[in-house]
């Protein structure tokens, strides 16, 4: 392709005769409009990143200063501190402060991203290399439910964690006040439906040769699984476990209902300070800062992965 | 199982991460141990798959310390397995191997999505306690009373303004860097949002929004560029309608680095063949970009709007941080939540239902999109 296009660029260019024929006024307007699409990109491109960075500067800032002046002015009006952050992982209500907020973040989203993933792996191999009636049906259904917002699983799974009970019936037993663990149900559940679909696309596109030659070798389904799907596929499970990562860690929702009290991670426990002490910026610019870091670090380290897991989930709600 | 939890609950925080995960893996390697087992001939293999087929599902019913009878049934559907498994086409043990894939993420998903979903659209038509059924009222009380017709109208706001809006701001940026110099940076520069939660977006623009009284200094950007430019500073968040409008720029922000991603990439894959002929035909630079890259791209503008769309419905962490819903700002997915904390059981359940509708044609046309998509490729 590159090199057709340098070949019929040639000519024109050492034939003056083709650059004459072109008026001048068109040329000066691709310039111009050129120039005008470049100040539009700068401009996005500011919209874009000014707003953080004004919360960044401002974070590192003395309270009283981040209360009666601007970030902008930061050269006027110059002083750096760490007391910030030092004061907002203090902060908090009874029963929880921001550090231990930030640790329950990384309790809950650690086993809510592995949990599901082996699942859904599990899950998507026997949809994608196993035969029994009713599979394609079965897999539909199971596609089907990304429909389901997760509002509407909600608060009958909340019933069934602090009760045991389904349609008012006990089945098994409570567990609603015991740690992280209804949190971490809740979001393996209801990363299912994405997980076991996207897995299944990727695992469905190992070639048939190469399943059939390992079964004529002898090898059962758990090899197969273990020697053969799991590393052909492990740039698509480490793409989605980023965005599972990312999901859980960013999630709000979920965490209100199902991780109260002193489980609670920073998501929520921002939420709470933002409404408690909306005016409070040096504390609330710190504690967003804290609470964006994880996944920043996650975004400049994995890009590439993350783009493509973002790709992959950017439906999930 | 409660104990387990319980005794769990009780660990150091970072204690609990690796007890979990590695009592889970152990459970899974044990199955999947299990399941290797499973084809194997001879009376010693077969004696093991049966002991494994009754004692899996009952100790699973056990530990969740269910009742004795719920014990006992699975016991029984163990042996019945068992059974089938025997006499399976496919040799003994397939059936196994079959239910031990993909049993767990079924059984979850059956007690964890599909019987909440008929028990919230039964909810929905019941009173707030769940004790009685009342029809429609729930649903009447929401298109009957202001605040629930401004909640329902917020929402189409929301996915009439941000889907289009980040798309084309996403289509603009993307036309504009293509092929310059710093393409990657630019990309990433506008893209970053995206890694960042609804929670820390809405602190960021709430910070941007802020507004002082006019004699004093003003800390907010926004309001201090007005004041520059000679305005008088303005409560964004507080003044109906712009407030939303304020709510779903935070938003637009967020999405239109997913779709500027995936429309650079578009933008690539469309024929330098057809642009090049477009260009001997003397077409200019907009002439091309119209009839030759907008159609060239076309199906993933449909995923782009649609993918956004859905977003905009569901949107609830925005609303939830910035404003709670208060000055006429609340949407559906907030108002859920509220119904929700106030102990209105029937009306939260009302709004669920009102979000799943609407997103359900969404979704399915989005659905359908992405699979013709592929299928081009």
């Amino acid at each position: 392709m590159s090199t057709l296009a340098r070949t019929e660029e040639a000519p024109a260019a050492t034939d003056p005769g083709v650059r004459r024929g072109r008026p001048a006024a068109s040329l000066a307007k691709t310039r111009l409009t050129n120039r005008w699409a470049t100040l539009a990109a700068l401009l996005i491109a500011a919209l874009w990143t000014v707003p953080t960075i004004g919360l960044l500067v401002s974070s590192f800032r003395p309270a009283q200063q981040v209360r009666t002046t601007g970030w902008w002015t930061l050269f006027q009006n110059w002083g750096f501190t760490t007391d910030n952050y030092a004061a907002v992982l203090q902060a908090g209500n009874s029963q929880l402060t921001m550090a231990g907020s930030f640790i329950n973040s990384i309790a809950i989203t650690l086993p809510a991203t592995v949990i599901p993933l082996v699942l859904a792996t599990m899950a998507a191999y026997a949809f994608a290399w196993m035969r029994f009636p009713g599979k394609d049906l079965l897999f539909v259904l199971v596609f089907a439910l990304q429909i389901v917002p997760i509002q509407m699983a909600l608060v009958p799974l909340l019933r069934l964690f602090a009760a045991g009970e389904l349609f008012g019936v006990p089945v098994i037993g409570a567990f609603g006040q015991a740690g992280y663990a209804q949190v971490w149900i809740a979001h393996t559940i209801f990363a299912l439906p994405l997980a076991i679909f996207l897995l299944h696309n990727f695992i469905a596109e190992i070639p048939n040769e190469i399943i059939e030659a390992a079964r004529v070798d002898g090898a059962s389904h758990g090899q197969i699984f273990f020697r053969i799907v799991l590393p052909l596929t492990a740039p698509a499970i480490a793409a989605f476990s980023i965005f599972q990562f990312l999901w859980v860690w960013n999630d709000l929702l979920v965490a209100l209902i199902f991780a109260d009290g002193a489980v609670a991670p920073i998501t929520k426990l921002l939420a709470e300070i933002t409404g408690s002490r909306g005016q409070d910026w040096h504390l609330l610019t710190a504690g967003a800062f804290v609470a964006m870091i994880v996944p920043l670090a996650v975004f400049f380290a994995l890009q590439r992965y993350f783009v493509r897991g973002l790709m992959a989930g950017s439906a999930k709600g | 199982m409660t104990n387990f939890l319980q005794w769990l609950s009780t660990l150091p925080t970072l204690a609990q991460i690796p007890i979990i995960i590695g009592v889970f893996c152990a459970v899974v390697l044990l199955l999947l141990f299990l399941i290797e087992l499973a084809p194997r001939r001879g009376r010693r293999f077969t004696i093991i798959r049966a002991v494994a087929c009754v004692l899996f599902p009952l100790l699973m019913v056990a530990i969740l310390d269910s009742y004795t009878w719920a014990i006992v049934a699975a016991g029984f559907l163990g042996l019945l397995l068992f059974w089938l498994d025997y006499r399976s086409r496919h040799g003994a043990g397939y059936i196994f191997a079959l239910v031990g894939f993909l049993s767990p993420a079924l059984l979850l998903l059956a007690a964890g999505l599909v019987i909440p979903t008929i028990q919230t659209t039964v909810q929905s038509f019941m009173n707030s306690r769940g004790t009685e059924f009342v029809g429609l009222e729930n649903f009447i009380w929401i298109f009957t009373q202001p605040a629930g017709i401004r909640t329902v109208l917020n929402t189409i706001l929301w996915v009439l303004i941000a889907p289009a809006v980040s798309t084309i701001a996403g289509l603009a940026y993307a036309v504009f860097i293509d092929k310059s110099r710093g393409e990657k940076f630019f990309k990433i520069l506008v893209f970053m949002p995206m890694a960042i939660s609804f929670v820390g977006a809405s602190i960021i623009w709430r910070f941007v929004y802020t507004a002082r009284p006019a004699d004093s200094e003003q800390i907010g950007l926004l309001n201090q560029v007005i004041v520059w430019a000679g305005g008088e500073p303005v409560q964004f968040l507080q003044e109906s309608p712009w407030n939303t409008v304020a709510l779903i720029a935070v938003l637009i922000w967020v999405q239109t680095g997913f779709a500027m991603v995936i429309l650079s990439a578009a933008i690539k894959a469309v024929p330098l063949e057809q642009l090049e002929a477009a260009e001997l035909d003397g077409a200019n630079g907009w002439q091309r970009f119209a009839n030759v890259t907008l159609p060239g791209i076309r199906s993933s503008l449909v995923v782009v709007l649609t993918t956004i769309s859905i977003a905009s419905l569901k949107v609830f962490d925005i609303v939830r941080t910035m404003t709670a819903g208060a000055n006429d700002t609340s949407v559906i997915a907030n108002e859920m939540y509220t119904q929700f904390r106030n102990f209105e059981a029937g009306r939260s359940a009302a709004f669920a239902v009102i979000l799943f509708l609407m997103v359900m044609p969404i979704v399915i046309y989005n659905a359908r999109q992405i699979k013709m998509q592929r299928e081009m490729r």
